[in-house]
């Protein structure tokens, strides 16, 4: 349990960023990682962050994809590209962290598809596994990410 | 199985003449995302309270779906991009 969120709203509108040096690093490789697994398009690790529209109809799902892939990709490496450049960032404007929000959230997508994870399943279930160091990271971006959109959906605290 | 016959044109989606059905837009329970980014994608998305946002997130969550928006196709069809562009699990389909 902690008691000092790492993402607090400041008065001037902006975010501070309290991570710690050593969580900056293991963040620091995660957009590069994301950014090549986007170009690698049939990764099925991928599913989550691309679902149906029509479950049942492949005629227009294949023209609703058509219509939309290119601009979700391309928010995506907006995305992607802007936690790289702030990753040592004490404030973030909204809209930085918002694109923070966006990759933390793909990366929880991929992972946690990756894991497999059911909403049974805890960071214990993988203790001793290979897969520990990935679940490591899957809960710790899941922490991450709640201070992040409490930040946002909360009022100003610093 | 059998094998369709090759005269017969089959029609294609914009030939038929659809009933004036609204569309519903589905939100689908998953494992991954947090209960409280739903919360907030809900409210940032379609300007929900936060107290029929959480409802949506809870029946999600509890019942396996919500229904989270509905209207014409193209406004159906924006809204599930735009909850797909935040990695939520939406689909669309007529109202019955």
């Amino acid at each position: 349990m902690r008691f000092v969120p790492r993402v607090v709203r400041a008065r001037d509108g902006r975010f501070l960023l309290e991570l710690p040096r050593e969580e900056r690093d293991v963040l620091r490789t995660l957009p590069a990682q994301l950014r090549e697994l986007l170009a690698e398009e049939g990764d099925p690790a991928l599913r989550r962050l691309f679902p149906p529209a029509y479950a049942d109809d492949p005629e227009r799902e294949a023209d609703f994809r058509e219509m939309v892939r290119d601009d979700l990709v391309e928010a995506k490496l907006a995305a992607i590209a802007t936690m790289e450049a702030t990753i040592d960032a004490e404030r973030l404007t909204e809209e930085e962290l918002l694109a923070w929000l966006g990759a933390l959230n793909d990366l929880r997508l991929v992972l946690g598809t990756r894991l497999d994870v059911s909403e049974e399943t805890g960071f214990g279930d993988f203790e001793g596994d290979a897969r520990e160091g990935v679940a490591a990271l899957y809960w710790y971006l899941g922490a991450l990410e709640e201070d992040v959109v409490e930040a946002l959906a909360g009022r100003e605290r610093a | 199985m059998s094998v369709a016959p090759a005269e017969i044109d089959r029609p294609s989606g914009q030939d038929v003449v659809e009933p004036d059905v609204p569309w519903v837009v589905i939100v689908w329970n998953d494992p991954i995302n947090l209960m409280s980014y739903v919360t907030w994608v809900f409210q940032k998305l379609f300007g929900y309270s936060r107290d029929k946002a959480t409802k949506l997130m809870l029946d999600v969550h509890h019942k396996g779906k919500a229904v989270v928006s509905n209207g014409p196709k193209e406004r159906a069809e924006s809204d599930v991009a735009r909850l797909h562009a935040h990695g939520l699990w939406a689909t669309m389909q007529k109202d019955r």
